[in-house]
């Protein structure tokens, strides 16, 4: 029962939970900025600046907490979010490390932990006692709604085509014998589908209006700062890490072992994440209504079509 | 050096705040963030809300109006934090020296690290400035 214990919390605390996860996303966060500067045809910051930018903000930086908030609130959200986001990309490398690990259903527990982080930001920001906080968490709230349908819808397609499993493990295994869901047309859809979707869940640039820097000055995060600031720019990039793979898992057929194996894996993971960066970056910010008809109207139709497809066999 | 001031120096957060310039300044933040200069490199990033920043880059020629918010904001800044001013207004309240509207330079309002003066200043001057307020914060001296 005790090693039993120890594996857990280690799998959940060094690798490839916690420890893991976060240097590997703060990485993926300089690839991020490292693109983005050389489309923009700047030089970009050295490899280690996520790094001191976290340190700086985790143990140097004053925090403060703004007069008449409850402090319990504001203080807990970030913890909470960090704590689903590490949780996510633990369940997720595990199960690609060792695909008979897991439990039936992990997939459906993976689709609500990635829905704690937003609803962490939003109850902060509406803890924060500020306007343009609470402006930013009503757009957070609004997309998040618009979202998730499509999202869900998306996520149906490769357990459908994977006989019906709903376990992360089975889910490789099926496609490791029947081939990749993204070969068929129904899965191509669904993962362009989920690929729109995942960008706003990450909050990059076509949906980005939570935190739109120029107009409401980083909306949901106004108030945050020091430790807890800290925390969610954690809780981003861990996200930022965990999400390619999550796509992986689905569409690929998840992070192969062999040699070979290993330089495709790496290749699929760092070709999602640069269309990822490169559909941010050339895509100027849309209002929320536009975001939530965009995400009910086209986006949600395509989601439907790509189900009706997989149960159709194609 | 210890890795306090190694991390703070090559982080610094920056929030623009525009206490009545006439927007000439303001231009020359932004082109130093241009492919040109490219302030990133240093780790160098404009930030919305003053809690995320490290360093404040003052324009402008502090009027009465602006000088309560000035402080304000000066005091909302998490610590340790460093303020430069730019430009001939922020430095000595330039061609507004007489005027009855700019009762003090910006240094008697907040402690300043840095002045880079010139209307507007270049963005070489900008990042001389920039060199010597890491050079300061690596010496462990400066307001914050």
């Amino acid at each position: 029962m005790i090693p039993k214990m120890l594996e857990y919390l280690f799998l959940l605390i060094v690798f490839p939970g916690f420890v893991f996860s976060g240097v590997m996303g703060l990485m993926v966060g300089w690839v991020d900025r490292k693109v983005t500067a050389r489309l923009q045809w700047r030089v970009g910051p050295p490899w280690y600046q996520n790094f001191l930018d976290f340190m700086k903000l985790a143990f140097y930086k004053e925090t403060l907490i703004p007069g008449g908030v409850s402090r319990a609130v504001f203080l807990g959200t970030p913890a909470l979010g960090l704590a689903a986001a590490t949780l996510v990309s633990t369940l997720l490398l595990v199960a690609n490390g060792s695909p008979q690990r897991g439990f039936e259903g992990d997939v459906i527990v993976v689709a609500y932990l990635l829905l704690i982080p937003p609803i962490a930001l939003m109850l902060g920001a509406f803890a924060s006692a500020n306007s343009l906080a609470s402006l930013g968490a009503s757009r957070e709230m609004k997309l998040m709604l618009s979202y998730e349908l499509p999202f869900v819808l998306a996520l149906v397609v490769p357990i459908m085509k994977t006989g019906y499993s709903i376990r992360l493990g089975e889910i490789i295994a099926n496609q490791f014998s029947a081939g990749s869901v993204i070969a068929s047309p129904s899965g191509a859809i669904s993962f362009l589908v989920m690929l729109l979707c995942v960008q706003a869940k990450l909050g990059f640039v076509p949906f980005d209006m939570p935190e739109a820097e120029t107009e409401i000055m980083a909306g949901t995060c106004i108030e945050y700062s020091g430790k807890p600031l800290a925390m969610f720019k954690l809780t981003k990039a861990i996200l930022l890490f965990a999400i390619p793979v999550l796509m992986i898992t689905l569409y690929f057929g998840g992070i192969k072992h062999d040699a070979i194996g290993i330089v495709k894996s790496v290749s699929e993971y760092a070709g999602i994440l640069v269309l990822m960066i490169v559909i941010k970056n050339t895509n100027p910010r849309v209002r929320i209504d536009q975001a939530v008809k965009f995400f009910w109207g086209v986006i949600t139709a395509l989601a439907a079509v790509s189900v009706v497809t997989a149960y159709m066999g194609y | 050096m210890g890795l306090k001031e190694a991390v703070l120096s090559r982080s610094i957060n920056v929030f623009h705040l525009s206490s009545g310039s006439c927007n000439n300044c303001d231009i020359e933040i932004l082109d130093c963030l241009t492919p040109r200069f490219d302030l990133e490199r240093f780790g160098v990033t404009l930030v919305g809300s003053i809690k995320h920043a490290d360093a404040m880059f003052c324009t402008g020629s502090a009027n009465r109006l602006a000088v309560p918010i000035i402080k304000r904001l000066y005091e909302q800044m998490p610590k340790p934090g460093f303020v430069i001013v730019w430009g001939a207004c922020g430095c000595s309240r330039g061609l507004f020296k007489d005027s009855y509207n700019t009762a003090a330079p910006l240094d008697e309002i907040i402690p300043v690290d840095a002045y880079i003066p010139g209307c507007p200043p270049k963005p070489e001057a900008v990042i001389a400035a920039l060199g010597k307020l890491v050079a300061m914060i690596r010496a462990k001296k400066g307001s914050g």
